[in-house]
Parts: structure tokens; sequence; C-alpha cells
């Protein structure tokens, strides 16, 4: 059988829609695919990382993407010496990122062995002494981040600074402190990855040990035995929880139900038990309500102490439940118990005393790196990200009221080292008592800027580029984005027009329903009770949409991925990793699930 | 010297007086197993049915003289020593206390005359190691006393169809040792039925139970009549990872007009529908599972799907499984590894990788 050799379109050949023209001045020029790169960028096996950047990046944005794949990067390649694996590279196409995995030079494996073994043993004998080091570490960088201020400047320096010699103007700080602020985020992605890689690894190896002793364990099962009871991810779902009960218990629950958060929050200060309420709201806000509606990587995410309107939101769907009678908590006590179940019952099976141990081993490393592969994304994307973007807005702020833009979001259309100028074209002519240039040149460049992303927001990325690897060997490009060889196969032969998608088996169930396609947390409100969500990816902190969904289908993300495991949390069928399901499913097609296969169908 | 015995009255240890089906019938009903009800004719029973008028002796005096090499010569002999039991009187007390025991079920159904299988019950059968497949004979769909008993001695007389007689003459088994008991059981009006295994036959995983399914009766599966549906489930999660639909062509089922099973073609529309739906793989996996948490050892069950009792999943019966339980798992590595240079390999060989390279 004479076998055609397929691969994906070259980024040269995928062009940008009308209407974007002029797109790649908005990014950096080493993220670019350029013309004087071609011949090396096509030689490369490029794949789309939907999972983690789904939308189009403004400019200001990829500061994130930037950051993370540097510091993924540099544990990979110069703390940890991984033998096999250097960094992921990375390029922007059309405001969509794309992902390049780097091997190491097989001569140069053997030279690596052991400085990795040394760096890895320490990490892991020292664990948990270490992690309790990571978390004073990231509250320091979260109470810094807190503590930069950006207000507008003064007319004239303060007399205080006069009388006391400062010999500074407020302009130095208002550009130290973005300087800072940019500093700061780059630092929590350092210390973001710090324990991920190795986190997951150690996960891989038990993942690995039971696929092998089982073959078609489902990959539910692994994640059940190793997933933590009490996780922070999941803390502040069940704040709007406990919210909610106490609402039902103090009475103050109808006064929720109707109105903006303003409205309704000042009605329950009137009421008797009203400023207890208040008081224990109040109180969750602080880390908890530090939780993005997205993913965190976003300008556009919606924090919830930003947005009251969204936790409220989710706690008046709590509210209804158990004034239905319905048991909202989560059932730890049952959920620990089945996980016992499981662990002891697979171990039953293994047949040697020698098989036992291993598995007994594996396990407990498992366990003990498995709650911060878990737990870092409250910590860094939640709450470091929603006090990053808030300075950010703050500072954008500053500037739409000097003229520089109508809105403070508007800021994000300028890249991070175009703020630096800005900032400082506003100093400028704050310092010599001129006009500064910003709200001559800005509004328009603005308003030409959001054509652009609009029009490439009107095109979806292609799954990959150029020629793929015969065989995905990487381990991270598996472990971290699920892309295996059978799925890259599937991209390149499943877009043909047929009626079933195959994907990761991430949550166990089948279903029908009518699908709801939704391209952002934006779309989320659009969904009815009873719909099946479809989206490039589901971000955690969507949880309280999953009490009203059936089943959930994404383009892209592993049985690893932090929605996959959400799904399992709330039972409900998902398919992840499709590839194509937000573009062969329309909202209103019905389409079956079925999660313990990893198959979608349109009915 | 009871002749008849209820399949709650029978225990594991009886294979000698009911026979390995029945002894594991009883057993699995005292485990709490679904079963449908019945009844074992005893090996007393068969017993005294060769005592009676000397049918043992004359029978034994055919086959001493046999040579179990001449073939034309062993169809004869089967033919005259099965014509002889079929002649035979049942002795009466061995009959009555059969008409009593099928009166009993059909009471304790509350019906008239009820539907029963009829299938053969040797004390040899069932055992690790001794498998007389395709020697007894099941009989479905057997209505009231007469037609009871007409079909426990036509069980009877297949211990000696020319395939046993040989059998038992290769394999060193004694004729007189090997004696008949009869399982007597309430017919299932299955949708679906089929057959489980409580590790996968292709490579010996233990954590894995392996369903064969299609529409009607189990005896289209059993005997290979269809390419059943195949499922294969997670013991531990219950949880299905890989299912085969086939395109099934016929079905067993029970025809009420005249009043017994037949086999007749699948409409077209129906041949490629699952003959179970997810939950109902999952009831099956669980009996399955059951079973083999009863005896301890992995096992090989038959099972079907009762109409009459809202699809609920029954045990038709169980038997050790004798292939991979008396030999390594093909998954099992031949080491493991452990701490950091397991973690190592996992880095430099990924399983997809692996698998792939498989």
């Amino acid at each position: 059988v004479a076998t055609e050799t397929k691969r994906f379109a070259s980024p040269y050949e995928d062009h940008a829609p009308p209407g974007a023209e002029g797109w790649e001045a908005l990014y950096p020029y080493f993220l670019l695919f350029r013309e004087d790169r071609r011949e090396e960028e096509e030689a490369k096996f490029w794949f789309c990382d939907a999972q983690h950047w789904p939308t189009v990046f403004k400019p200001f944005d990829t500061v994130h993407v930037e950051f993370a794949c540097k510091c993924l990067g540099q544990y990979n390649a110069r703390h940890l010496k991984v033998p096999p694996a250097n960094g992921v590279d990375y390029r922007i196409h059309r405001g969509y990122c794309y992902m390049h995995p780097l091997a190491v030079d097989p001569a140069e494996i053997p030279d690596r062995v052991p400085i990795f073994l040394e760096r890895a043993a320490y990490y892991f004998e020292n664990w948990d002494s270490l992690l309790a080091n990571w978390h004073r570490k990231i509250r320091a960088l979260i109470a810094d981040l807190e503590a930069l201020e950006f207000e507008p400047l003064p007319d004239a320096v303060p007399l205080e600074w006069i009388k006391e010699g400062v010999g500074l103007d407020p302009t130095f700080d208002l550009l130290a402190n973005y300087n800072r602020a940019i500093e700061l985020c780059y630092k929590a992605y350092q210390y973001h990855f710090e324990f991920l890689n190795l986190g997951y690894v150690a996960y891989l190896d038990f993942f690995g040990f039971c696929k092998e002793s089982f073959p078609d364990i489902p990959d539910l099962a692994i994640a059940r035995m190793v997933q933590g009871i009490e996780v922070d991810l999941f803390r502040p779902d069940d704040e709007l929880k406990r919210l909610a009960k106490l609402a039902v218990e103090l009475d103050v629950s109808a006064a929720l139900n109707e109105g903006s958060a303003d409205e309704v929050l000042a009605a329950v200060a009137k009421l008797p038990n009203g400023e207890k309420w208040l008081a224990e709201w109040k109180g969750a806000q602080d880390p908890w309500f530090n939780y993005s509606s997205g993913n965190g990587f976003y300008s556009t995410d919606k924090v919830w102490l930003d947005y009251l309107d969204i936790p409220l939101g989710y706690v008046r769907g709590y509210i209804g439940q158990v004034e239905r009678g319905i048991d909202i908590d989560r059932p730890l006590e049952a959920v620990a118990a089945e996980r016992d179940r499981i662990t002891a019952e697979y171990r039953a099976l293994l047949p040697t005393d020698e098989a036992r141990a291993a598995f007994a081993e594996k396990l407990a490393l498992a366990r003990t790196v498995f709650p911060y592969v878990e737990n870092h994304n409250f910590y860094i994307e939640h709450w470091t990200m929603a006090v990053f973007w808030r300075k950010m807005r703050k500072l954008g702020q500053v500037l739409a009221d000097a003229g520089f833009w109508p809105e403070a979001d508007d800021m994000f259309y300028l890249r991070r080292e175009e703020v630096s100028v800005a900032l400082f074209d506003y100093a400028n002519g704050w310092g010599v008592g001129a006009e500064p240039g910003g709200p001559y040149y800005w509004p328009a460049e603005v308003a030409r800027r959001r054509k652009i992303i609009h029009a490439l927001e009107s095109k979806r990325p292609i799954p990959a580029m150029n020629e793929p690897p015969e065989v995905v060997t990487e381990p991270f490009t598996i472990m971290l984005w699920g892309i295996t060889t059978e799925r890259i196969q599937q991209w390149l032969h499943g877009a043909a027009q047929s009626t079933t998608l195959t994907g990761m088996a991430a949550s166990p169930g089948e279903v029908e329903g009518v699908a709801r396609v939704v391209y952002g947390a934006g779309d989320l409100d659009e969904l009815q009770d009873g719909e099946i969500l479809v989206t490039q990816v589901t971000a955690p902190s969507w949880a309280p949409v999953f009490t009203k969904i059936r089943a959930a289908v994404t383009d892209i993300g592993g049985a690893m991925s932090h929605a996959a495991i959400v799904c399992r949390e709330y039972g409900l069928p998902a398919v992840t990793g499709t590839g194509s399901a937000t573009a062969q499913i329309a909202t209103g097609q019905r389409i079956r699930v079925d999660g313990t296969n990893g198959v979608v169908t349109l009915l | 010297m009871s002749y008849v015995l209820p399949f709650e009255a029978c225990r594991s240890d009886d294979v000698g007086r009911v026979g390995g089906k029945c002894a594991s019938l009883g057993s699995l009903l005292e485990a709490g197993l679904p079963v449908p009800p019945g009844f074992a004719v005893t090996t007393n029973a068969f017993a005294e049915m060769l005592a009676a008028g000397g049918l043992g002796d004359r029978i034994l005096g055919q086959l001493v003289v046999l040579d179990p090499d001449d073939l034309d010569e062993l169809d004869a002999c089967s033919e005259r020593v099965r014509a002889l039991i079929e002649a035979a009187p049942v002795p009466p007390a061995v009959e009555s206390a059969i008409r009593e025991a099928y009166s009993a079920l059909c009471a304790s159904i509350g019906v008239p005359e009820l539907p029963v299988a009829v299938r053969s019950s040797a004390t040899a059968e069932d055992l690790p190691g001794a498998s007389f497949a395709g020697q007894q004979d099941t009989f479905l769909w057997v209505l009231g006393a007469d037609a009871v008993l007409a079909h426990v001695r036509r069980c009877w007389s297949s211990l000696y169809t020319a395939r046993a007689i040989s059998y038992r003459h290769v394999s060193g088994f004694d004729h007189e040792r090997v004696l008949m008991s009869v399982a007597v059981q309430k017919m299932v009006r299955a949708r679906a039925a089929g057959v489980a295994m409580t590790l996968n036959p292709i490579n010996g995983d233990r954590s894995k139970i392996v369903i064969d399914s299609s529409f009607g009766l189990g005896e289209t599966v059993v005997g290979g009549l269809v390419t059943p549906d195949n499922f294969v489930v997670d013991k531990v999660m219950l949880e299905v990872v890989k299912r085969t639909i086939s395109t099934k062509h016929v079905e067993l089922v029970v025809d009420d007009g005249e009043q017994r099973t037949i086999e007749r073609p699948i409409e077209r529309e129906r041949q490629q529908e699952p003959s179970l739906t997810l939950e109902e793989v999952k009831a099956v996996a669980r009996l399955a599972k059951l079973a083999e948490q009863h005896y301890g050892s992995p096992q090989d069950v038959e099972w079907a799907l009762d109409t009459d009792g809202d699809n609920k999943a029954l045990l038709l019966q169980s038997r050790p499984e004798t292939v991979w339980s008396q030999a390594a798992s093909a998954t099992r590595p031949a080491t493991y590894e452990t701490g950091l240079a397991s973690v190592l390999s996992t880095l430099m060989n990924p399983l997809a990788a692996k698998k792939k390279a498989n």
C-alpha cells in the first residue's frame, strides 16, 4: 500500500485573513515566522497550543507566553539539565501560539544524566521543605506586587519631598513601578516552573507503570489514585458554596436574588443578619476571589474580585440548589474512601511483591508532587496574575485619564516596551510642562490595531504546521499537551468531514444533547441548562457552569489538563483534545459525548 | 439419599452429588448473586436409574468389549447404550421426586407450567484441567413435568455420546465413576446474553473483564453462531475501555406461540446496534467481578439479561478460568525500575512512543 506523505501547511502559506494586514508589527520580531529564517522554520514541526492560548493575543498579552515558555525551557535546559529535553520554542502566527519542543542532541545526553540525577534527587528528597519555601516566596512576591502604586501625576512635587531633600519627582517611581511589575511577573513565571516539570515527570512515572501493568487502565483511575482531597484550586468554588449555604441559614438569600452586585450587597446590609453574611463574603475574597474566569493569561480575563457579579451569580445558583434540598458539598470522605478502594484493588491485582513495592514507591512520589501540579495554578495563574492585571489596568486608567486612549484596557494594544515609551512620554510632557505626544498618536493607532486583532479573530488557527515527526517521543509534548503520534494522525486525516471526533477520554460517561460552542469566558452566559459545552479549552475557573452542562468537549487538552480534573470532579463526561470540535460542531447541533472512550458523535 | 436438591441447597463441595454446574449455582446463590431458580437432579437419581433393572451392568457390558479406536464400532456402541437408557423406565421414587421438585418450582414462580432449561451437570465437568467441552447437552424451553423427565433422561444418555466415551478412554476416566447430575432451571427470556471472563484472554491482564454479548439467548455466543459484541471493562473502575460492536445476524429467542425457542434473523437495522447499553455492560461486569471475588480466582461466566425481571443481569453459571490462571500474565514486565532511575527512563522513553514502537 502506497502511503501518501501527509504534512500540514507551512506558516508561510497560511495567510492572515483580510483586514489583518500589518499584524506582524504587533508582536516581537523573534516570535514571527520571518522570511529571513524560512528554511529553518519550515524544517520544524509546530503545533498550535490552543490549550493555554486559545484566543488571539493583544500585543501586551504576549508577556505571559514569553515568560512562561522561557521559564519552562530554562528549568529543562539550565536548572535540571533534563537529559533528553530542552525547552519548547514558540512562535506567534496570525495572533495564535505555536510550539516546537526541542530535543537534546543524543550525543549530549550522557553528560547531562549525572547532572540531572543530582539536581532532581535533591528536589524529590527535599520536596516538602523546598515547597514550603516556595509558598513563602510566592506570597512575598504577591505582597510586593500589591504594594506597587500607579497614581496620576500631581500638579507639583509634594512639599515634604522638597523639605526632605528627596530630589526626585513622582514619575521616577511611576516608571520604576511599571518596570517592577514586569519584573515580578517574570519572577512569578520562574517560580511557576520550579516544581512543575519535575512534578509532571514523577506523575508520569507512576502513570507509565500503571499503563504497563494494566493495559488500557483509564487515565481517570490513575488520576483518582494520585489526586489530593483538599485542593487549593477548588477552594474558591468551595467558598462560594459555603457562602450560599450561609445565606440560606442567615435568611439573606432572597435579597441576593436579583440586581447588580452593588444593589444586592446594599440590600443585604439592611437585613438583621446582613452584616454577618457580608463579613464572610468580604473575608472569603482575600485571597480566594483572586480567581480568573479565564486562565489568567489574558488581559481580558475577568477576575472575581474585580467583577463581583460573577461570583455572586454562582452563589445564586448554589442557593437555588440548597433551597431545592441538594447537597452541594464535595463529598470529601467519599472521595477519600474511593481513592483508597481503587488503590487497594489495583495493588491487589499486581502479580508479585516486587511489583507491589514498585507501585507503592511510585504512588507515594506521585502523591507528594501532585498537590503542586494542581495548586500552583491558583497561586500563579489566578492570584498573582489577578493582582498583575489589576495593577496594569490601573496604569492603563492613569494614561487614559491623561488622554492617551479612551479606556484603561486600550493600553493592552501596546507591546510592553511601547508602554515604557508611552509612560516616559507622559512623564516627559508632565516634566517639561508641555503636552505629551501620546494623545495625538495613540487613539488612532489603538483603533487601527483593534481592527487588526478583530480581523485575526475571524480565522481559527490550523492545528499544526509543516511535516510531523514519524513518532512523537519528546516527553513534554506528550506530558503537557497530550500530543501523540496518533493525535497528529487524527488531525491530518480526521479533518475530512467525519461524523465522529476522537480525543482523550478525560472523564467517563456517555450523554446526548445539544451543543453550545463557546469561544471564551465572555460567551459563557449564553449557555443554557442541559447543553453540552464545546470549546477550545475549559478553564478550571468555569467550575460553576459545570452544574449547568451535561458534558464538555474541547479542542485541545490532555487527561491531566486542569480542565479534565474539574470535569471529573463534577462527574461530567468529557472528551478533550479533539483538535477541531469547535470548528466541526455548531451550536444547536445534537451530539453524543462518550467520555469513557473519548469519542464525540455528531448526530 | 435425595434424588433432587434445590439450587440453594447445593454446596460448592457437593460436586460429587450435583455436578459442577449445580454446585457452582448453589454456591453463587449462597453468596447472594442473582441466579435463575431451579433444582439439581442428583447423581443419586442417576445411580438409582443405573441400578434399577441392571441398566448399569448392561451398559458396562457394551463398553468393556468396545475397541474405541474403531470409529464405526464406537458410534454403534454409543447408539446402543443411549437406546438402553432412553428405553429404561425411570424408577418411581426418582420420577416422583422430579415431578414434585418441578411443581414446587412452578409454584414458587406462580405459574402452572414453567418453561425450564434442562442441562447436564457432570461430576467431572467444569473442573480445571478437565474440560469436556461439547460433550453434554442443553435443552431449552422444556415445558411440563413429562417433558422435564424425558429431557433429564436425554441428559443422562448424553454421557454416552461417541465423543464422550472416546474422551474418557483417552484421558483414563473410568466410565462408571463419571456420574451425571442434571440442572433444571427457570428459562430466562434473554433480551441479550453471552459470556464474560474476569481477565483479558488476549494477554492475561487481570485488571480487565471481557464480555461477549449478543441479542437473545446466549447459546448463539457460546456456540459461535454469531460474532458477538465485545466489551473490555476495567475491573476496578467498572468502566468500558474498549467496545467493538459487531454485525449480529441471528438470535435465539422464545416463541410464545410455538412454545419453544427459535433461531431467527435479526432485522437489518438492529444488526449493528449494541446488544448492551453502557449501564448493562457495567451490571454484567459487576456480576462477573462478584463471582470472581466469591471464588477467589478468575472466572468464566455465562450471563443473561432477563426480560421477565426488567432486564436485570443474571448469572447462569460460573467456571474457573483455566488458561491464564495457571500462567504468568503477558503484561508482566521482567523487572521493575524504581526511584530516579525509573523517572529518568520515563523521560527517555515516553509511554506513547513505546506503545507506537510495539
